[in-house]
């Protein structure tokens, strides 16, 4: 818990600087756009989460959105599905391959980074091919008001309709990870699989369905991305979506060792992330400079947690 | 006046925390002498060669290099008096080449860039292949090659480092018999040119074989020695016993169900072709005793289902048990409590009740919603039997001491009812008092009608709560002991491949 309180007040803390730095922050309009994008890139967060405290890693997720968006405009647009079967295609999909990242991580034990890495070039490159390397749309057709909202209305008017999901999803995700047996399976084999092994608890299995979790996620999240954008460019759709899932995660607590993270910080992360991005902008500076933003807080978050880690450490070997 | 020995070691003494592990011990050798290094598991063996090597610095006592004191402060110091070391568990690069391994930290350079001269390490190396009679290329991988390759290149390593005493640590323990037999034939053209080995090994035909004089260590202290014309397997095992222990055993007062747990043909993925079987009393303690690497472990594991590979039959109350499935066991009450606590036993960094309830957490939920509160209670009632000391059941078990981290791996069975309850070195790590409870505990369990079967190399424990005692020696089981012909000395024997007269199969009681 006190590491979310950590980063929850740099979250606060930043939040105050540049309310007080410009007026315009605090505004209806910045504040529902942001948290619009914090629905946006918690949803699939908190899946990548799920693959990282098991030990593991989905590098793949970016080049899904790519490969899935694609398929779900032509489903929509080209082959007219009606759209509730093609929104349960588009996450389909990505649960398939979430399965056989999955099956290749524990069946054959290629190592998580190679088997998504493979992922990420692999689904990017059938995504441009289909397309022909076209942009395709979904915004221009009347027909499928129900998915525009969920991507980019506001329930009451207000508030962003992907920021509910988020909220309705961490809630679920917190009882079943913080709650459930399932949870608390998921933790004990990112820390050491063999003894939970020896607890009588089927490993391989626990592994391979973090992945598919990730995959039903990174489903629901590349419908509301694809939407919200309204149309998907195969090569560069979704691009390094994925590191800031990662980064959000880590940010917020997660050990990629495994064994470790909330949903809590993963939303506290993605939300530092969003805000970040914001203030960028917000403050007139160089939108070039924005990773570079991103990275120095990652690393200063990193490094203050392995310092306080050390002085932890060498408290207790005193003691 | 006599030429001082190659090398003299006087009243070495070494501490460990709560253990004297070497205890006032002598220890010479000569040039080109081949020296064996017996005694049971923690007679001091290792530590005292350890302590030659560099690895450990002695408490007490001197070593002398050709009548010259001297100190061995690391494994470096040790290379500069010509004291090689292979080690039981060999130390090599396998994703390097033989002459990157041989002179690793040593290569030959080339200026201006000093970038290592390929040309003059491997032709260095050719020479020690070549006297070691090691067909292969000094280019291969050592990955590519079999193990008894890999320990032919670490004592090539150490004659490139000029060795004149080169240690071995159970070197033919992972061997085969060919390449055993080729071991001992090295030793006898090292013994030839003037080199001297010292050789620990449990395995006491090879030790006739080749050893010019046996020392036997017994406790940490000197247990005597013997020439060559006297070493014989009898002389030996005799040194290694001939302590008193005394036995603290009390005579069981359970009801004992014979043949209750059975298991036939059982074969692990480590010994796949030797079979053992044997039959176990409900309410009785079976020990299984043995030397370290007899493959006792790996029964075990094959018992409770996690060697996949495993074969064999196992039944429990008469009914059939499958093999391979780590659920299926638990699910009918046959429980492990592993060697390797950390690693295998517990979740450190989880808590003690989250330890407690891993096996068995769907007991504590409820649509897979996990009740605290019943966790918590379950998780303080193991806590309060086993008198856990731990400041509540939240903490994180890597806080507690070995002791009460093994009673937790405990509890979380305990907690579960056992049938079968197999223990591997149940008390290794662990202070006294503790390890009285952990005997009082297996013995109540025992009575109320749980089979115990407890792995053990410490040989008072298995002596002091064993109904019976299984040995085993490489992968499979010599005989059976009854608790009245349970001495030291038949355990021993059987343990290094003898029979007994008093040994009784292992099946049909």
């Amino acid at each position: 818990m006190k590491k979310e309180i950590g980063i929850a007040s740099l979250l606060f803390v930043l939040c105050a600087v540049t309310s007080v730095l410009n007026h315009q922050f605090l505004s209806a309009t910045n504040l529902t756009n942001l948290a619009n994008s914090i629905g946006l890139y918690g949803i699939f967060g908190l899946g990548l989460g799920v693959v990282i405290i098991t030990g593991g890693i989905d590098l793949s997720v970016g080049s899904v959105f790519a490969f899935a968006g694609v398929l779900l405009a032509m489903m929509l647009t080209e082959w007219h599905w009606p759209w509730p079967l093609a929104a349960l295609a588009a996450i389909a999909i990505p649960t398939v391959l979430g399965w056989a990242n999955g099956l290749l991580v524990t069946r054959l034990k290629i190592q998580p980074f190679v088997v998504t890495l493979c992922g990420l070039m692999i689904y990017r490159g059938l995504a441009r091919y289909i397309a022909d390397d076209g942009t395709k749309g979904v915004g221009a057709s009347e027909n499928f008001e129900t998915l525009k909202f969920l991507a980019a209305g506001r329930l009451f008017n207000v508030i962003p309709m992907p920021f509910v999901m988020l909220v309705f999803i961490s809630i679920i995700m917190w009882f079943v990870l913080h709650r459930s047996t399932y949870g608390r399976y998921l933790f004990a084999v990112g820390r050491n699989e063999e003894a939970t092994r020896f607890s009588g608890i089927n490993t391989r299995w626990v592994v391979t369905s973090s992945y598919v979790v990730c995959g039903i996620l990174t489903g629901i999240s590349g419908i509301l991305i694809a939407f919200y954008t309204t149309s998907i460019g195969p090569a560069n759709h979704g691009n390094a979506y994925e590191l800031y899932g990662v980064a959000a995660a880590v940010l917020g607590g997660c050990s990629l060792r495994g064994g470790e993270g909330s949903v809590i910080g993963i939303i506290i992360g993605t939300a530092l992330f969003q805000v970040l991005q914001n203030v960028v902008n917000l403050l007139g500076i160089d939108s070039a400079l924005n990773f570079t933003f991103m990275g120095t807080v990652l690393l200063i978050g990193v490094v203050v947690d392995q310092l306080l880690n050390n002085r932890a450490a060498k408290k207790t070997a005193r003691a | 006046m006599t030429n001082p020995p190659l090398l003299e070691m006087r009243g070495i003494g070494k501490r460990f925390p709560g253990v004297i592990a070497l205890d006032n011990v002598n220890l010479s050798v000569g040039r080109g002498e081949v020296l064996a290094l017996c005694g049971e598991n923690g007679a001091g063996k290792s530590t005292m060669m350890k302590i030659l090597g560099g690895v450990y610095q002695p408490d007490d006592g001197q070593i002398f290099v050709d009548g010259q004191p001297v100190k061995i402060n690391n494994v470096v110091d040790a290379m500069k008096l010509g004291i090689g070391f292979i080690h039981q568990e060999l130390n090599v690069l396998d994703n390097l080449d033989v002459a990157a391994n041989v002179f690793l930290g040593r290569e030959p350079l080339v200026t201006p860039f000093k970038l290592i001269n390929s040309k003059k390490i491997h032709a260095d190396t050719e020479p020690f292949l070549k006297r070691l009679g090691l067909d292969i290329s000094s280019r291969t991988r050592l990955d590519q090659l079999s193990l008894a390759q890999q320990q032919m290149v670490e004592i090539a390593k150490a004659l490139s480092l000029n060795a004149r005493i080169i240690i071995m640590d159970e070197p033919t323990s992972s061997l085969t018999l060919t390449e055993t037999d080729r071991l001992l034939e090295l030793i006898g053209e090292l013994r030839k040119s003037g080199v001297t080995v010292i050789y620990i090994s449990h395995r006491l035909g090879e030790v006739d074989h080749c050893a010019d004089r046996v020392v036997v260590l017994r406790d940490g202290k000197n247990a005597g020695e013997l020439a060559r014309e006297k070493i014989s397997h009898d002389n030996i095992v005799g040194m290694m016993v001939g302590r008193e222990i005394k036995s603290f055993y009390v005579e069981s007062k359970a009801q004992k169900t014979p043949g209750f747990l059975k298991v036939r043909n059982l074969t692990s993925s480590r010994y796949p072709s030797k079979q053992v079987s044997f039959d176990a009393a409900k309410g009785e303690i079976l020990g299984f005793a043995g030397l370290v690497g007899a493959g006792r472990s790996e029964i075990a594991k094959a018992i409770v289902g996690l060697d996949r590979f495993a074969k064999g039959e196992i039944t429990l109350g008469g009914e059939s048990l499958a093999t391979g499935r780590p659920r299926e066991a638990i699910d009918r009450g046959i429980y492990l409590v592993p060697e390797d606590r950390r690693g295998e036993g517990l979740v450190t960094s989880m808590t003690v009740r989250e330890n407690t309830t891993l096996p068995s957490l769907n007991l504590f939920a409820s649509m897979f919603m996990i009740s605290r509160t019943k966790e918590t209670k379950v998780a303080n009632e193991q806590i309060a039997s086993l008198k856990v000391k731990t400041p509540g059941c939240e903490t994180r078990v890597l806080n507690l001491s070995g002791g009460n981290q093994q009673k937790v791996v405990l509890g979380k069975w305990l907690s579960m009812d056992p049938k079968v309850m197999i223990l591997d070195e149940p008390t290794r790590g662990i202070d006294v008092g503790a390890k009285a409870e952990i005997y009082r505990l297996m013995r109540d369990l025992a009575e109320r009608g749980t089979v115990i079967l407890m792995i053990s190399s410490d040989m008072e424990e298995v002596l002091h709560v064993s109904d019976r005692v299984a040995v085993m020696h490489e992968g499979k089981i010599t005989g059976v002991l009854d608790r009245a012909d349970c001495t030291e000395e038949n355990i021993m024997q059987m343990a290094v491949g003898r029979t007994v007269s008093a040994a009784k199969p292992a099946v049909g009681i």
